[in-house]
């Protein structure tokens, strides 16, 4: 699995509420739950965010309620993977389920700057920034993790007899 | 091997003898829980799998708690689809308004929950029901629609923090102290993908009602779940509710822990978490002079009778401040009742607070008492996010029953006291 984009990038423990207010969980609409991502951390996002971005982010990212909300907001903006130092685990399931590609890499969290180009090839475990020209290992994806995410989610995984 | 209260339940329900941290297991469920918010979400992915019928119409639970009485018209719309879908899956456990009540007060309430249990649930504080020696946990409505399909779960087996308590806890600090005081000390991440598992003599100090709030804040130290043994005080709540037997596992004795807390109930003071994270906690002694604009005493955290009975023995008598506004909400319509059989709804009334029918409504910001741009409000909540009540420059200060209490009187965060 291979992305590519622009970084957005953002600090530690952005939480649930700010990835999507709760004023705004009534609707399961997905492109009105990404006309309003991170509108209470970053009025911008909407505007600057273009298709295969990447976010970037410290540590606990996601952490708060469990709504699915946030994960299909992200992902319906456009945003193509999520870097982070660490992940809140409900947030993790759920972005993993409906199949948002998300990354725990602290090294590429912490030196990968906002704006700048970013790679990752998740096969394999890399991610390159174009902009500084470092690398950085992570964990390669599972393979039943790629399907899910190549599948987009794990409902479709399970329709189509990947998960078993 | 040696295994911890929750790995025992986990291992219990995946038929087998033994597990161990890290290990991948498939467990069976007791409950699946949704509530307006997370339900629709999870219905429209269920509908997807192409399963005819949900595994268990009496395991599959949902509560209309949130938006609920509905909001607006969005929000009735969800209602509907979630009221529909258990008509037509003839679900049993269905909640509406009138005899529904905040979901995690609710399910202790109506004997739903028994220690032994493995629930999920589509709320990140389905983590309470530890408080009665089950092992239950938030999930997202992928998750949910799975479980109400197969009955079923995987699960990453956790690590654990234990907490030894010893002790007494002294006046006007409660359950709520206790897991700020946890919280600001390990911080929001600082049982991340983990179970914190109370132990000690000091727990049989802790009312029901104590363990239930500081198992309901776990995830608020990113914790995966938070666990009570069983005792007396658990046996008879749950006897008085349910016929299920209660099954009760303890820890081995050689069981491995991340990390042990030694924590004396006695040395913690009444704690506030200041804007905008849970862990930024201040001793009542400590906070300084911080006008508000709002109480909200309410909520999964803390809507139980004994809280709203704390909050009115403090307010009885006495006048809210005049510039505050008090807000209510008792978490069940049987702890509504009881208010208002006790004469509690009176005292808070005369008092100047208006109280609520059962709704999430302000904790998450969704209605029944949303901020403006730079007001304060102490809550007993359980979350203090930038935005999380209303406007992003307002501010929330998690508190106890007490100390919320206190401070509608003094119009400014004060210790009970000094009331």
């Amino acid at each position: 699995m291979k992305f590519s984009g622009k970084v957005i990038k953002y600090g530690d423990n952005v939480d649930t509420d700010v990835i999507i207010p709760a004023r705004y969980l009534n609707t399961s609409d997905h492109s009105e739950l990404a006309s309003h991502c991170m509108e209470d951390i970053d009025k911008d996002f909407t505007k600057k965010v273009e298709k295969g971005d990447i976010m970037v982010a410290g540590f606990n990212f996601g952490c708060g309620s469990s709504r699915e909300h946030a994960p299909i907001a992200i992902k319906a903006s456009g945003i193509s993977l999520v870097i982070a130092k660490t992940f809140a685990r409900i947030f993790y399931r759920n972005a993993i389920n409906i199949g948002l590609a998300i990354v725990e890499c602290p090294e590429a969290a912490e030196a990968i700057e906002d704006g700048h180009k970013v790679e990752a090839d998740l096969d394999n475990g890399i991610i390159y920034d174009l902009t500084s020209g470092k690398e950085f290992k992570t964990q390669p994806f599972p393979e039943f993790i790629q399907k899910i995410i190549t599948n987009g989610g794990l409902i479709e995984s399970i329709r189509r007899g990947d998960i078993k | 091997m040696p295994m911890t209260m929750t790995q025992k339940i986990l291992a219990s329900h995946a038929g087998l003898d033994s597990v161990e941290a890290g290990q991948l297991i498939l467990v069976s469920l007791d409950r699946v829980l949704g509530n307006d918010i997370t339900s629709p979400v999870a219905i429209k992915e269920f509908n997807k799998i192409g399963v005819e019928n949900v595994y268990d119409t009496e395991k599959v639970t949902m509560v209309m708690d949130h938006f609920a009485p509905n909001k607006d018209i969005k929000a009735a719309v969800q209602c509907k689809m979630c009221r529909d879908f258990c008509e037509e899956k003839r679900v049993t456990h269905f909640y509406d308004v009138g005899r529904m009540g905040i979901e995690h007060a609710l399910l202790p309430e109506k004997g739903l929950v028994v220690s032994g249990d493995v629930v999920i649930g589509a709320d990140s504080h389905t983590c309470t029901y530890g408080a009665l020696g089950a092992f239950s946990t938030g999930v997202g409505s992928t998750d949910m629609a799975c479980g109400m399909a197969t009955g079923k779960a995987w699960f990453k087996v956790p690590s654990a923090i234990k907490f030894v308590l010893t002790g007494k806890l002294g006046k006007y600090v409660s359950g709520k102290d206790v897991i700020l005081h946890i919280i600001g000390k390990i911080g929001v991440d600082g049982a991340l993908y983990k179970s914190m598992e109370f132990v000690g003599e000091g727990c049989s100090e802790l009312t029901i009602y104590d363990r239930l709030t500081i198992c309901n804040m776990a995830i608020e130290a990113g914790a995966k779940n938070g666990i009570f043994e069983v005792d007396e005080q658990t046996i008879e709540y749950i006897k008085q509710r349910s016929d299920r037997e209660i099954v009760s596992y303890k820890a081995d004795p050689d069981a491995i822990y991340d990390e042990v807390y030694e924590i004396d109930l006695s040395t913690i003071k009444s704690t506030v978490a200041f804007p905008h994270l849970p862990e930024n906690t201040r001793t009542i002694d400590e906070v300084g002079d911080i006008k508000i604009d709002q109480v909200v005493i309410g909520s999964c955290t803390n809507g139980q009778y004994k809280d709203i009975e704390e909050a009115a023995m403090i307010l009885k008598g006495r006048k809210v401040a005049k510039h505050v506004r008090a807000i209510i909400i008792p978490a069940t319509q049987d702890i509504y009742l009881r208010a208002v059989e006790n004469g509690l709804v009176k005292i808070f009334i005369e008092a100047g607070c208006v109280v609520s029918t059962p709704t999430c409504g302000p904790c998450l910001g969704g209605y029944m008492g949303i901020l403006a741009a730079g007001e304060r409000a102490v809550a007993t909540t359980n979350r203090n996010f930038v935005g999380r009540m209303g406007d992003v420059t307002s501010e929330v200060y998690l508190a106890s029953p007490a100390v919320a209490a206190a401070s509608a009187i003094a119009g400014k965060i004060a210790d009970p006291n000094n009331i």
